[in-house]
């Protein structure tokens, strides 16, 4: 499998965990020209993106074309213990779609996790 | 995936960038997405007339950004039970950016980048307890982030 488009990093202390949450991904507007062409790039971005905590629903995103490039997300979420698991997947206007899952388990003073 | 892109290149030769991504999401909310002024996005987004939140909602944004196309922005709210929060560019051909469905597992404070098309407002409206709280900054944009 390809290397997962969503690259999950953050901080868990007591309780909170601060989640930075970074997605590769176009986000084309449909409004840019290929210079080559002519033609308009087609519109390509991500509609929605869903974070869970142990199956819930936690945060959910609607996104227009007006999200940058590459887009970020960064959240705090509370009730959060070590062990917990985080899933947050996109789909975009084209269908494609990625998530990523993972167990939330801090490390050092700091509480430090990655996904 | 390349028959893919250049099945949409033809396409768009004739069409419009948004028809083409017809086949949208079916909780995505096409019509507010699409809606082309400040006031039409947030009347479809919203639903109701927002009221002034004073000094309850944050938005965190540089007053002046050189490149439109990345715009951090975070809003923060003091407000009770906020379920949404929703960010419009003011000036962009499409102003909708973002909505947020918030759960009380998450605070009411959230980061990300928008592009921004020229210098305008960036507007967050907050929904809290079912009453939406509008508040706004302007920021100035250099180099605009739509087209090009």
């Amino acid at each position: 499998m390809a290397r997962s488009t969503i690259k999950i990093r953050g901080t868990l202390k007591e309780g909170q965990a601060k989640i930075r949450s970074l997605i590769a991904h176009p986000m084309e507007t449909g409004r840019r020209t290929n210079k080559d062409t002519g033609n308009l790039i087609p519109a390509h971005f991500i509609q929605e993106v869903l974070c869970e905590l142990n199956g819930t629903t936690v945060l959910t995103a609607q996104w227009g074309q007006s999200i940058s490039k590459n887009p970020t997300l960064f959240f705090d979420l509370k009730k959060v213990k070590a062990g917990d698991t985080f899933k947050m997947s996109w789909t975009d206007n084209q269908g494609k779609k990625d998530s990523a899952e993972g167990v939330i388990t801090p490390k050092g003073k700091k509480g430090k996790f990655r996904i | 995936m390349n028959m893919n892109r250049r099945f949409f290149m033809k396409t768009l030769a004739v069409t419009s960038a948004l028809l083409a991504s017809a086949q949208s999401f079916a909780a995505w909310p096409k019509a507010a997405f699409a809606a082309k002024t400040k006031d039409d996005a947030i009347a479809t987004a919203i639903g109701s007339t927002p009221i002034d939140a004073g000094d309850k909602i944050k938005i965190k944004a540089p007053p002046i950004a050189e490149n439109g196309q990345v715009v951090p922005v975070t809003i923060t709210s003091t407000l009770d039970n906020v379920t949404n929060i929703t960010i419009f560019a003011a000036d962009n051909p499409n102003p909708l950016s973002a909505t947020f469905t918030l759960t009380e597992h998450v605070d009411a404070k959230i980061t990300t980048k928008i592009k921004m098309a020229k210098t305008s407002d960036i507007i967050a409206v907050v929904k809290a307890n079912g009453v939406d709280y509008i508040a706004s900054k302007n920021v100035k944009v250099t180099k605009g982030g739509c087209g090009g």
